[in-house]
């Protein structure tokens, strides 16, 4: 690891202030991704700017019945908390799919946000990758890349988004909360990641000087009627094949709306409007599941070794409403 | 078995590392550096309690950074301050193996995929390796070796022994460590959530039946 400067920072007005015109600065919070890839020379800052003791760790509740939660609160707790395990089952379910107890003792809401691929050749600092070094090439496109994406891809980069939170926090409509030297805004979910195309070093729409302080969560009146499933090569601890968060509206045997979102599949946590469109007004049938899963993958442009994924996906979200249906 | 022979068995657990009873552990014999091996072990334990932090753990006053790049901390490890002077890189496990001479604390992969250097912050636990030391100045850390009281195991040690929950012992202060942070957080309720909850452990003598068993003792205890 090359040696960096650290300070820890208490005051949230004085952490944008030092990452303002500091581009070789970071923020460190959890450090689960960040120090790794530090260790591995993929990440080179000269200055880890330490937020965790900003008072940025409480989960509320919003005016409109949603969930406001701070940035620097624990995958853990936040997915142990009762009130998202209760309303919004679906984000409690991915979260205990990633990681370790450990590692989610460690991470935190806004780190997971910005959570870096596990493409192979983006964490070897000797193979060429357009992520990491601008215009170096692709090792994946032709290279063994079995674990990559096929929705969002491009002919520069087909790394898959590595996190499952933020699949759930898709299909949940989250909203991100920054704070900037002109002030605060709010980013839909929709809005805040930017899949692959000429620039696949640009993975959000976060400016380098904005910390995120919050997710929102919106009042969803079925959002109990959710869940994340995952697959994965081990029973645990491992990155998604593929995974879908499903929320459903359902009126007896009818599907009223749907919110269907894709993880380890897509070069960004992958919404599919396709699938919803497919659901929505239709009978809770396979028939209709099948459609909806067929329409979700329609564009997906498999590689040498990752077409199953395809299949794999269609199956995942298949099982995902057959369960979610089945809840009471 | 004898009482010598239990006693024998007791002994990576309850002292501090590989350390036997003539006082020399094997690392030191193996490295040749029995006075620079003592010297090290000693040394943070002299200065140690001279400087202990006050009660506002989360936000410890960091001195400036030394021309040598280093900053003064306090690292608060099984109820000792130890002052240590280290650069920001330093992560907890190598400050605790290389700097503090506790050992207990394993490295497997560096990188948050093994779990072999698992250990306490404010009673959480978290991967030592991916922890950087100065990050955690002035806060309570809890490693293998802080465990027993006295001569008398952690009921989690106890029970790895008792269910013979290891076979080459490298995982094992990580496994002892996870489960012991297991049973505070107090959900794992049955032998899938035990094998749910241990699986940031990786164990590749494949002990992990026994492991079960032992976490599944311990939490009856």
């Amino acid at each position: 690891m090359q040696p960096f400067t650290y300070v820890s920072i208490t005051n949230q007005g004085q952490a944008i202030q030092s990452m303002a015109g500091n581009d070789t600065a970071k923020f460190l919070a959890g450090g689960t991704n960040l120090i790794d890839e530090m260790k591995l020379g993929v990440e080179r800052s000269a200055e880890l700017i330490d937020i965790n003791a900003l008072p940025l760790t409480k989960i509320e509740k919003s005016p409109d019945g949603g969930l406001r939660i701070g940035a620097l609160v624990r995958n853990s707790d936040l997915a142990w908390n009762d009130a998202v395990r209760r309303k919004y089952p679906v984000l409690s379910q991915a979260l205990l799919s990633g990681a370790s107890p450990q590692l989610r003792n460690m991470a935190t809401t806004g780190g997971n946000l910005l959570q870096r691929t596990r493409c192979y050749y983006f964490r070897d600092v000797h193979s060429p990758c357009n992520k990491r070094e601008p215009g170096s090439g692709c090792a994946a496109i032709d290279g063994f890349n079995r674990i990559h994406a096929v929705l969002g891809t491009s002919e520069k980069c087909i790394a898959t988004h590595p996190s499952d939170m933020c699949v759930a926090l898709m299909a949940l409509d989250a909203t991100i909360r920054v704070a900037g030297p002109n002030g605060d805004r709010s980013i839909p979910i929709s809005e805040f990641y930017v899949a692959y195309g000429e620039d696949p070093a640009k993975e959000n729409t976060l400016a380098h000087d904005e910390l995120i302080t919050a997710v929102d969560l919106p009042a969803i009146e079925y959002s109990k009627r959710s869940l994340y499933l995952k697959i994965r090569d081990r029973a645990s601890y491992e990155f998604a094949l593929a995974s879908a968060a499903v929320v459903l509206d359902l009126d007896g045997k009818n599907i009223r709306a749907a919110r269907i979102a894709l993880g380890g599949v897509g070069t960004k946590p992958w919404r599919s409007p396709e699938a919803e469109t497919a659901l929505a007004g239709k009978p809770a049938t396979n028939e209709t599941f099948t459609a909806a899963a067929d329409a979700a993958l329609r564009n997906a442009k498999p590689r040498k070794f990752n077409a199953f994924k395809i299949e794999l996906a269609k199956r995942t979200i298949v099982q995902a409403l057959q369960a979610v249906v089945a809840l009471a | 078995m004898s009482e010598a022979d239990s006693k024998v068995d007791s002994v990576p657990f309850a002292d501090n590392s590989d350390t036997g009873d003539d006082g020399f552990s094997r690392r030191d014999v193996l490295t040749g550096a029995v006075t620079v091996g003592v010297g090290l072990a000693i040394a943070p334990l002299l200065t140690g309690c001279a400087h202990d932090r006050a009660a506002d753990a989360a936000t410890p006053a960091l001195a400036p950074a030394r021309s040598d790049g280093t900053v003064r901390f306090t690292l608060k490890v099984n109820g000792q301050s130890h002052d240590v002077a280290l650069e920001p890189r330093v992560t907890l496990l190598d400050a605790l193996r290389e700097n503090l001479g506790m050992y207990g604390s394993k490295k497997g992969c560096d990188h948050g995929q093994c779990g072999a250097c698992t250990v306490l912050v404010n009673g959480r636990r978290v991967n030592s390796c991916l922890t950087l030391a100065i990050a955690v100045a002035g806060k309570p850390v809890t490693t293998i070796e802080g465990l027993a009281d006295g001569d008398t195991l952690h009921p989690v040690q106890a029970a790895f022994i008792e269910h013979d929950a290891f076979q080459c012992g490298y995982c094992t202060p990580g496994q002892i460590c996870s489960a012991v942070g297991l049973l505070k957080e107090g959900r794992a309720k049955t032998d899938d959530d035990i094998r749910e909850n241990m699986s940031g452990n990786l164990c590749r003598c494949g002990a992990y039946p026994n492991i079960v068993k032992a976490v599944k003792q311990a939490m009856k205890a």
